[in-house]
């Protein structure tokens, strides 16, 4: 296991937190999806979300999207307190409608890409990334 | 016309009924006492490829004795599938007699008995005859190394990977990848990866700041083998930074990248590989997952979860090969490759009997000279193990090994409770044994074995116990960090498996006073192998080694403070 005494101290204030439970879906997430796509339905095809399974540090979670086609694409953290965390919107001349930052998350939860489409359509992916105390391999 | 799977699957079912792995033959040789060396490296070559698996050696140059897993629990679609079946139930699904020598490698039961009448296994002079016997019917065999190799022992603390590098080196491998290697320190890795005589493969080994794949290791290596091209492509452990301390190789970002698998997969093949073997350090049952979402891997040598199976097993039209731990075994797996694909292949566990199978003298003289300047420390006697016990780690809980780290954290550390990481490596003792100061760090060497004592509210130690149980029985292999279950002394708690993150553990009980853990009072906790920079106390392995000391004998008993459901 993995704890300094300190870091223990600062971690157990973060725990009692964070609680036991991936965080849900807050109703903040279904506002930010609505004003996104006005309540159209959304394909499951489209759109490539790629993140870790297993953040290495939940405070700079690389993650990227990818959505050809796409005019503009949401980024959410569906677990964070703010849910949102990007829009990239792309211009007619774009070569490629993909993109990639860092995000920060504050415990397991679901990342959500939505790609709207030239045609208005809508694409979405989702995938859970687990934020771990980590330790213990071998 | 006989489809490939269909082939495969031919293969497959051939070698159970005529037993090609050779298991069932031992058994009767093994009972009538006449296994001989020549018996287990007995294999008709096969095609014209030859692939040779070692992995997870931990740094065991010398002969060791390893008990295999009692409780190796799988959920989701791996419940019930190898490699989670133990005991009986392994013996009955391969045909192996009780008592006999495969019983011996490969299930718990009367270990101390069997351990007795086979001895001692691995040994990598014993390992060196075996791959020379290969090699002298397959000249051009390839040998790869799956990692955790430079790290598990007092040697190679001292040399800081050294005499691992050494002795391998005099194996002649042809590609490694890497897990342990990194808790050396990025720089010791670089320097020692830089003088490699063989390929160090990783592709999900990426640069951290940048996101991209690591200039420092490869991502495969096309070998002309038998007329053909095999791809060895390197999956290191993809959980590194999350498991291990990540502020020791703070350059490197790691990861599943299953996407990026495939890219290499498609990028080797159009280089015209014949064959693409992955040398993976991801887990079993994370292999398994894999198998099935990247298409055209031919073989998956899997390490670091450290089972050994008698068989391949088959996902789609990608055989899957684990060898072990400790240098317990090597696989050989021969293969037909015609036409650009692997048409069949020939399979054989073979269990390192180091009794039976003959040291090789120039790699036993080099294992020797590496050891030489520590002799009198590895030699020192600590203790004895009374004749009733076993010590051991390997299971999913509890060991008797963990059981007498815990005792010594709370004993020499005086704290209520104490942790001990759910490692899967560390060999055993036999009844009667003496413990030596080399079988203390066999179970405990590591570069950040420091043994802190900390205050810990009865709240948190639920959320860690919580966060470990899902690291190992989360339903997705992928979301699993590998590792067993933390190793709990002085608490006792229930699991329920089955259930999801926060409500598996429940029942938290201090066994001191026999009391509910309160989520809001403050506990001693003492415990090692911190992920955290700058974590204080004394080293492990001294604080095991002066418990013992003060007890003289060490005995066991059942430790019966963990109650499992929903197996």
């Amino acid at each position: 296991m993995n704890f300094s005494r300190r870091e223990t101290l600062a971690l157990g204030l973060g725990a009692a937190a964070m609680g036991f439970m991936p965080f849900r879906v807050n109703a903040a997430v279904d506002d930010a999806v609505a004003a996104f796509t006005g309540g159209s339905d959304m394909a499951d095809a489209g759109i490539d979300l790629t993140a870790p399974e297993i953040a290495e540090n939940g405070n700079t979670v690389p993650i990227s999207v990818d959505a050809p086609g796409a005019t503009s694409i949401i980024v959410l953290a569906a677990g964070n307190p703010t849910p949102g965390v990007a829009t990239f919107n792309f211009g007619e001349l774009a070569g490629s409608q993909m993109a990639s930052t860092r995000i920060r998350l504050a415990g397991t939860q679901d990342v959500v890409a939505i790609a709207k489409m030239a045609d208005g359509s809508f694409a979405k992916a989702s995938s859970t990334v687990k934020v771990t105390i980590g330790g213990c391999g071998g | 016309m006989i489809s490939r799977r269909d082939f495969l699957q031919a293969s497959m079912a051939a070698s159970a009924i005529v037993g090609a792995s050779g298991f069932g033959n031992w058994s009767r040789l093994a009972a009538q006492q006449a296994l001989t060396q020549d018996q287990l490296l007995e294999f008709d070559t096969f095609g014209n490829v030859t692939l040779i698996h070692i992995t997870d050696i931990h740094a065991q140059l010398k002969p060791i004795y390893f008990r295999e897993p009692e409780i190796n629990l799988g959920v989701g679609d791996a419940r019930g599938q190898v490699p989670h079946v133990t005991g009986a139930d392994f013996r009955k699904l391969y045909g192996i007699e009780d008592g006999s020598a495969p019983a011996y490698a490969l299930s718990y039961n009367d270990f101390a008995a069997l351990g007795k009448a086979y001895g001692k296994v691995g040994g990598l002079d014993r390992v060196a005859t075996v791959i020379n016997s290969i090699r002298a019917a397959r000249p051009d065999a390839l040998l790869l190394d799956g990692g955790d190799t430079w790290h598990g022992s007092y040697t190679c603390y001292q040399t800081e990977g050294q005499d691992m590098v050494n002795v391998m080196n005099a194996l002649k491998p042809d590609a490694m990848t890497f897990h342990w290697e990194f808790t050396l320190g990025s720089d010791r890795v670089r320097e020692l990866v830089e003088d490699l005589p063989f390929a160090a493969l990783g592709q999900n080994i990426f640069d951290k700041e940048w996101d991209e794949p690591s200039e420092d290791f490869g991502s495969y290596e096309i070998f002309e083998r038998g007329g053909s091209k095999i791809a060895v492509i390197g999956q290191a452990f993809p959980y590194m930074p999350i498991a291990n301390p990540g502020w020791m190789f703070p350059e490197y970002s790691f990861g599943i990248r299953d996407e990026r698998m495939q890219e290499m997969v498609d990028e080797a093949k159009g280089e015209g590989a014949d064959l693409i073997v992955v040398l993976s350090h991801n887990g079993f049952d994370v292999d398994k997952k894999m198998a099935g979402r990247v298409q055209g891997i031919d073989v998956i040598l899997s390490g670091h979860t450290h089972d050994a199976l008698p068989e391949p097993v088959l996902v789609g039209e990608t055989i899957i090969v684990a060898s072990g731990s400790n240098g317990k075994f090597v696989s050989r797996v021969d293969l037909d490759v015609r036409d650009g694909r692997m048409m069949g292949f020939k399979h054989k566990l073979i269990p390192i009997f180091s009794d039976v199978i003959e040291p090789d003298k120039e790699v036993a003289a080099l294992i020797d000279e590496q050891r030489a300047p520590y002799l009198d420390q590895l030699q020192e006697v600590i203790g004895q193990l009374d004749m009733d016990s076993v010590l051991y780690r390997r299971g999913n809980f509890n060991g008797t090994w963990d059981d007498v780290i815990c005792d010594a954290l709370i004993s020499e550390r005086e704290a209520d409770i104490a942790m001990s990481p759910g490692v899967r490596w560390g060999p055993s003792i036999l009844p009667g044994q003496d413990i030596t100061r080399e079988d203390i760090w066999n179970v405990t060497s590591m570069t950040y074995g420091k043994a802190y004592r900390s205050e810990m509210t009865g709240e948190f130690i639920h959320v860690i116990l919580e966060d470990v149980a899902d690291n190992l029985f989360n339903t997705d292999p992928y979301y699993q960090q590998g590792g067993d279950m933390v190793r709990i002394g002085g608490m006792g708690y229930k699991i329920d498996i089955n259930k999801k993150q926060g409500e598996r553990i429940t029942d938290l009980t201090l066994l001191k006073t026999g009391e509910a853990i309160d989520p809001a009072k403050t506990y001693v906790v003492a415990g090692w192998a911190s992920v955290n920079e700058a974590t204080e106390g004394p080293e492990i392995w001294d604080v095991v080694e002066s418990h013992i000391r003060k007890l003289g004998t060490v005995s066991t008993s059942p430790n019966t403070s963990v109650t499992v459901t929903g197996i």
